[in-house]
């Protein structure tokens, strides 16, 4: 259980986050939507505490993340850069086995490897692409080895941010099918960002909607559509209309 | 406004330069704590040994020889006026190995290696490289700027020596080819008068000069602004900076070491 109360975070004189309320159950999956540059990818940063909010407090289990032991508390998390963030000094196997090669409980050399293949092979992408640097890939495989990775130490956690921008639809199908089976078989909480209706229907078992820098809207997905609020109404329709604003 | 504004202009400039010097001494000596403290990368370690000091050896080697072959027609020229051209091999040596050895060794590391090291690291940061470590825990100042100062502050005495020899050659080659010198002689004179210390002092100025270049390098790339820019922006702020800081090292160096 994930429990957010009260985050603000500002750069400057913008005020991205002004007191974010949400919590996200244990084995669930949610998805955060709202408009480009709302602060959602900040939002997953100040969980993880690469970003320190100004205010608020993160409770991880009833557990208060910021005076947490940090190694202990990071292993259970697994993060999707929505820019992929690959090393790009490393090849792509071990950008996905990074985890598994280093720290306590690391494995041998070539039982990591095999790991990062299968992992590959779950994102769509095949075994050759192991030995190849990341500058050598399109985005959109960029993005599936950044998820391979994410996923590669099977953490209790996973953060997934915008998975499947980049990918043509059928490849999405296939991401949106992984996600929703690493919550449902592996029992992972998952929070996704994305911009993707169609994403959100396949992930979601809540939608929270952040606008103006508030949760505007949050429940479980069979709500959504029906729900008379009129910024995930002009959101989910994609209508230029409405309250939010188009120029941001 | 008028008025104070200069002095309050001043004030800002110096607050603002002791922040900085405070900044990058915690920096510093972050660093150093971390090459004591495991875990050790060792790959990176290898890695980046390679990248200061093996592919640093053609420019400072260059650098060397042609300073060593000016260095002796200067002295020459010099020598000339009071009839004492014989003193060309031992000033030659000991100019190179107690000054322009450490200190242009240090400067042609500092282009190479400090601007290297900003780009890539800021690059890191920028495409949230970093962030991404992070999250993976594994610490940067581990994984990312302790391997390379620690590389840097064992390859650069090392390139110091490397260019002591080759600069003291060239002045060599000068002598003898340029200057009438004999060979034999040449190279008696240069040995007879140059101490141990002269040497040592250079390798520990070297030492300190690539602790500095690879601190300055990782400390602009860990703070690189955001974008293209902030890249370019933290490459040049590390370059200038460990231009500077090695020159202001070096002369606080010289009157440790050798102002009786
Ligand atoms: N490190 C930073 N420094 C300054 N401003 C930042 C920083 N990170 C984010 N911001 C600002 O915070 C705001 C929210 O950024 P964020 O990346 O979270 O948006 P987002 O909701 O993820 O948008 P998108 O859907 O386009 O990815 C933006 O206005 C951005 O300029
Ligand atoms: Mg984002």
């Amino acid at each position: 259980m994930i429990d957010l109360q009260g985050i603000e975070k500002a750069f400057g004189s913008n005020r991205v986050l002004r007191g974010v309320d949400l919590s996200i159950g244990t084995g669930t999956s949610m998805v955060i939507i709202g408009g480009s540059g709302t602060g959602k990818s900040v939002l997953l940063k100040c969980i993880l505490g690469l970003v320190t909010p100004d205010a608020g407090s993160i409770r991880l289990d009833g557990r208060d993340v910021a005076n947490a032991p940090r190694d202990e508390f990071l292993a259970r998390f697994g993060m999707l850069f929505q820019g992929a963030a690959l090393f790009d000094s490393l090849p792509v196997w071990h950008n996905v086995a990074f985890r598994l090669l280093r720290g306590a409980n690391r494995c041998p050399k070539a039982e990591a490897r095999e790991i990062a293949v299968e992992k590959l092979r779950r994102v769509g992408l095949k075994p050759e692409v192991a030995d190849l640097y990341p500058a050598e890939l399109s985005g959109g495989m960029q993005k599936r080895v950044g998820l391979a990775r994410a996923i590669a130490a099977e953490p209790e956690i996973i953060f997934f941010d915008e998975p499947t921008t980049g990918l043509d639809p059928i490849m999405a199908g296939v991401i949106n099918e992984l996600i929703r089976e690493i919550v449902s078989e592996m029992g992972a909480t998952a929070m996704t960002i994305t911009h993707d209706m169609s994403s959100v229907r396949a992930i979601a078992d809540h939608v929270a909607m952040l606008h103006d820098g508030v949760i505007q809207w949050t429940g479980p997905i069979a709500e959504m559509d029906a729900t008379p609020d009129p910024y995930v109404q002009q959101f989910i329709n994609g209508r230029a209309e409405g309250p939010i604003a188009s120029v941001r | 406004m008028s008025l104070t504004s200069p002095f309050a202009a001043t004030g800002r400039v110096v607050l603002s330069a002791l922040a900085t010097l405070g900044r990058v001494t915690i920096f510093a000596l972050q660093a150093a704590s971390h090459i004591l403290r495991p875990p050790f990368y060792t790959r990176e370690f290898l890695n980046a040994l390679m990248q200061i000091g093996w592919f640093s050896l053609p420019v400072v080697g260059l650098t060397a020889l042609f300073t060593g072959g000016a260095l002796a027609l200067q002295i020459y020229a010099g020598g000339a006026r009071f009839n004492a051209e014989s003193v060309v091999p031992s000033i030659v040596a000991i100019g190179m190995v107690r000054e322009l050895g450490p200190v242009l060794g240090g400067l042609m590391v500092a282009a190479r290696v400090a601007s290297s090291i900003a780009a890539e690291i800021g690059t890191m940061k920028v495409t949230e490289q970093i962030d991404a470590l992070v999250t993976l825990s594994t610490d940067p100042m581990k994984y990312l700027v302790a391997p390379r100062v620690l590389a840097a502050t064992l390859a650069v005495p090392v390139l110091v020596a490397v260019g002591d020899s080759i600069g003291i050659w060239g002045g060599y080659l000068v002598g003898v080819t340029r200057l009438d010198f004999n060979a034999a002689t040449y190279l008696k004179n240069t040995v007879d008068f140059l101490e141990f210390w002269d040497v040592a002092s250079g390798l520990v100025k070297g030492a300190v000069f690539g602790f500095t270049v690879a601190v300055m390098g990782c400390y602009h790339g860990m703070r690189s602004g955001r974008g293209a820019q902030g890249v370019g922006r933290a490459t040049k702020l590390a370059v200038v900076s460990a231009s500077v800081m090695i020159l202001a090292a070096n002369y606080v160096l010289t009157e440790v070491f050798f102002s009786a």
